[in-house]
């Protein structure tokens, strides 16, 4: 059953992201990419980290794909551009692949089963960012403020 | 089949591949942004898999670094798709093979 399940996450996931890479048009490649993250949430719910999952469906789906349809209709089509493939990058993306998998392969401490499935509530994770991490979370908001300002800064139009 | 760890790191690892091809081989700035939103959501993947397959009930760093890092790849996407609109008023064009002005 949940062989079944990661088959088919898998299929979809992986042939979402493959649109994404390559769609002719910009627009579809951006829908594919909303496609391959909900895929990719389905993957952490099939993993136990429910909460990973949502975080994904509203990062993701909900704002990091508004923002990139919103910057392909700021910007002019490109229609030589956005076609414009460089074969060469097939060879480098295959050789990368190829030496992940022959290093997951010949490394027999990786091919484990599964420990009973882990109960990780929300309420645990509020309690070990609070108490742990409590410093790392206050940076990341740092840094999601500086770089909010920083992407504001970058797009308001000076007035000449 | 029961999938192995090594099932879901084979399934991240052509993820990741697939977001290389796309900031290698595409010309197009918005293009060159999603294949790195797919290389980071791999990476994010692999994480989760070693805290679902780690045996010590207790554990809860793979999930902490995976919220952390999609944190940071949201910060990511707002500046490198800012910058895209910054390039674009400036130069009317978002290839990247156009933006040159740097070479020697």
């Amino acid at each position: 059953m949940i062989g079944f399940a990661f088959i088919a996450i898998s299929l979809f996931t992986l042939g979402a992201g493959l649109a994404a890479a390559l769609m002719p048009k910009l627009i579809h490649a951006a829908l594919s990419l909303v496609l391959a993250f909900g895929g990719l949430a389905a993957f952490y719910f099939l993993l136990g980290a429910e909460f990973v999952g949502l975080v994904q469906v509203f990062v993701y789906v909900g704002a990091v794909a508004v923002l990139v349809v919103f910057t392909i209709l700021l910007t002019r089509r490109d229609v030589k551009a956005e076609a414009r493939f460089n074969w060469s990058g097939v060879v480098v993306a295959l050789a990368v692949l190829g030496a992940l998998v022959w290093a997951i392969l010949r490394t027999p401490e990786l091919a484990v089963a599964a420990p009973d499935p882990k109960i990780l509530t929300v309420k645990q994770i509020g309690a070990v960012l609070m108490t742990d991490y409590v410093w790392p979370l206050q940076c990341v908001g740092l840094v999601l403020t500086a770089a909010l300002i920083g992407a504001l800064v970058l797009v308001t139009e000076k007035e000449s | 089949m029961t999938p192995t760890l090594q099932y879901f790191l084979i399934a991240s690892s052509l993820l990741f591949s697939i977001g290389l091809l796309a900031v290698l081989s595409r010309r197009h700035a918005i293009f060159i942004l999603i294949g790195i939103e797919l290389m980071l959501a791999a990476a994010n993947l692999n994480f989760v898999a070693f805290w679902r397959f780690n045996p010590d009930p207790a554990e809860t760093t793979g999930v902490i670094v995976a919220i952390f890092a999609i944190a940071i790849a949201a910060a990511e996407a707002a500046v490198g798709l800012a910058l895209v609109i910054a390039v674009y008023r400036h130069y009317r064009t978002t290839s990247v093979d156009h933006l040159d002005q740097l070479k020697g």
